[in-house]
């Protein structure tokens, strides 16, 4: 389902963070916000999975504001994985992955059948099938994130936002959990550190730059030399990746 | 080592019926040693017959232990397993609303404030029924009440309720209400009340008495409920405040609410008991480690737990010493904290 922002403005202890902010993930697309440290990329997520209020602006999916639904109904249109961790309640992961089901339960309800297997199967898409039983907390980094994303697809959303999923990975597990995004066919919202990661996986890129879109469009037209200057302050080439043929960009380091 | 060990922690299921079943049957057995044991020893036999007595509201048979039994010993022991079952859940929900597992209820200054109530209706209102005319236990609610008051003034600020904000208000207006109790126990009549005072900040159960059960019986059975229906906003929020709004959870809202419940819930028994350390921080944490961390069973599971810890605990209390009983905090400080200790740094090793 097509996810669009329209002139967001978020304004966070009396300052304007982002402001006329519009990008958009047409249906089944992956979409990338990438930019600089603090160029308001997770305030924009934010809003999306209605951590934060808009102060202007709307969140359409479907042609539907958000913000019109009631929160557990906007939750089964949109699943978020923020950039949190959990901290260590004793929780197996079944019961991570069972969060999912949050917005569709009432006060009370248990997890039925129809629950379990979609916990089961979500965690057979990640490839944790076997476990369900262990403890969230004494997983590795990679697997954590696996089982997170497991929650967000046990919630069944027509969109998925992901706040730089890849954070704190090895570049192995960074590469499984992107294909696993890719494999999902969902249309998807992330922001990502890694540009080179963002060429390659997203359909769609936005960069944002203090608060404000300055470019959007595909990988290949949006990330060139003088936006790479201009927007993070740094000297790179743009060359074709020898293997994958998407763009590679090739930061000079030495400054 | 760790590994293995949580191969093996991860291999068995929680399952929480058979939990809660064990946990029942132990307290009904703790019950009935509770009511027997005891400054003078009554034969079960006696007790099922002193109940039924109790029960049927037959008049007490002269010359039996009828009266040991149903006026002082049951509703003791029922009071016992009603706190404790209240300070396992306050336990529990405390622990989620900071989202720190080692948090504890008192930690939010609930119990500073009843404790204050509490010391000045025994030091200035001694002999008159209680501070303006309040008995103890409705003091020491008062008391509960205005630090309440005191904590959500200051925590609330910037509209957020943050875990840190808290803690923060919560410890602050504690310490300072301390203050205040400390400088009436000073000016403590005689010795007499001074122990009283003493008594009763250490947390005790002598004050039972059927009349006195009602109010935290129904405290706790509606703090159940109402913890229940939030059981799985509270397992989203033990995840973090934004995975918790991503799952359509109002946040602020819940953390509203938690402060309320545990506040409210948390005076109705330090009024009745005082402020009886350690259960509301072990309960819960021991309860994770056998039934995992997620709500809808963790609930239940801590309040039995909770109940049967503290009417065992107060059996300790009332027999450990031939002509003295202990005050119930003393029992429960001095198990627990070896307990803490060791669960933390089982913690410690593990990360």
């Amino acid at each position: 389902m097509r996810i669009a922002i329209e002139d967001l403005e978020v304004v966070l202890s009396g300052r304007s963070v982002v402001s006329g902010v519009r990008l958009i993930a047409e249906d089944g697309e992956i979409a990338g916000l990438v930019g600089p440290n603090g160029s308001g990329k997770s305030t924009v997520l934010r809003t999306v999975y209605r951590y934060l209020r808009p102060h202007a602006g709307r969140v359409l999916v479907g042609g539907t504001d958000l913000r019109a639904l009631p929160a557990a109904e906007s939750a089964r249109r949109v699943a978020a994985l923020p950039q949190e961790r959990g901290s260590d309640f004793e929780l197996s992961v079944r019961a991570v992955v069972a969060m999912g089901r949050t917005p569709y339960k009432r006060a009370f309800a248990g997890d039925d059948a129809a629950d379990a297997e979609i916990v089961a199967a979500a965690l057979a898409s990640v490839g944790l099938s076997g476990a369900g039983r262990r403890r969230f907390s004494a997983l590795s980094g990679g697997e954590r994130q696996r089982v997170l994303l497991a929650r967000a697809l046990a919630q069944d959303p027509k969109v998925l936002v992901l706040d730089e999923p890849t954070n704190h990975l090895d570049v192995r597990h960074q590469v499984e959990l992107l294909s696993l995004l890719r494999a999902q066919r969902r249309t998807t919202l992330l922001s990502l550190h890694d540009l080179n990661a963002a060429a390659s996986l997203c359909d769609r890129l936005h960069v944002l730059h203090e608060g404000a879109v300055v470019a959007s469009g595909k990988p290949r037209d949006v990330l060139t030399p003088e936006l790479l200057a201009e927007v993070f302050g740094v000297r790179a080439a743009v060359v074709e990746h020898p293997l994958t043929g998407d763009p590679l960009i090739a930061f000079d380091h030495r400054g | 080592m760790a590994a293995v060990a949580d191969e093996a922690r991860a291999a068995r299921e929680p399952r929480p019926v058979p939990v809660a079943v064990a946990l029942s049957v132990a307290l009904l057995a703790a019950l009935v040693a509770s009511v027997c044991l005891g400054s003078s020893r009554v034969p079960p036999g006696d007790v099922w017959s002193a109940v039924v007595r109790g029960v049927t509201g037959e008049a007490p048979v002269p010359g039996t232990h009828d009266l040991i039994v149903w006026r002082l010993r049951v509703p003791r022991a029922l009071l016992a397993a009603v706190v404790g079952a209240g300070l396992g859940l306050v336990g529990t929900a405390a622990q989620a609303l900071v989202r720190n597992p080692l948090a504890d209820p008192y930690l939010l200054g609930i119990s500073s404030g009843a404790s204050l109530g509490a010391v000045a209706a025994i030091v200035l209102g001694a002999g008159t029924g209680g501070l303006f005319g309040l008995g103890l236990p409705a003091a020491a609610f008062a008391g509960a009440l205005a630090s309440f008051a005191l904590v959500w003034t200051l925590a609330r600020r910037g509209g957020g309720f943050s875990p840190l904000r808290l803690v923060l208000a919560g410890v602050g207006i504690g310490q300072f209400l301390s203050g205040f109790t400390h400088y009436l126990v000073l000016q403590a009549g005689d010795d007499q009340q001074t122990r009283g005072v003493l008594f009763w900040l250490m947390g005790s159960l002598g004050g039972a008495e059927w009349s006195a059960l009602a109010v935290p019986a129904a405290a706790v059975a509606l703090g159940l409920a109402a913890l229940l229906a939030r059981a799985r906003a509270l397992d989203a929020m033990l995840m973090g405040d934004e995975t918790a709004a991503g799952l359509g959870v109002d946040v602020p809202r819940l953390r509203r609410e938690m402060f309320v419940v545990t506040s409210v819930l948390t005076g109705v028994l330090v009024s009745v008991s005082g402020a009886i350390g350690f259960v509301g921080l072990m309960v819960p944490h021991v309860c994770r480690l056998v039934v995992g961390g997620a709500h809808r069973r963790l609930l239940p599971v801590a309040a039995l737990f909770g109940a049967v810890l503290l009417v065992v605990v107060d059996l300790v209390a009332r027999t450990a010493l031939p002509d003295q009983e202990l005050p119930v905090g003393v029992v429960t400080a001095l198990v627990g904290a070896p307990t803490l200790l060791y669960l933390l740094d089982r913690r410690l090793e593990r990360d």
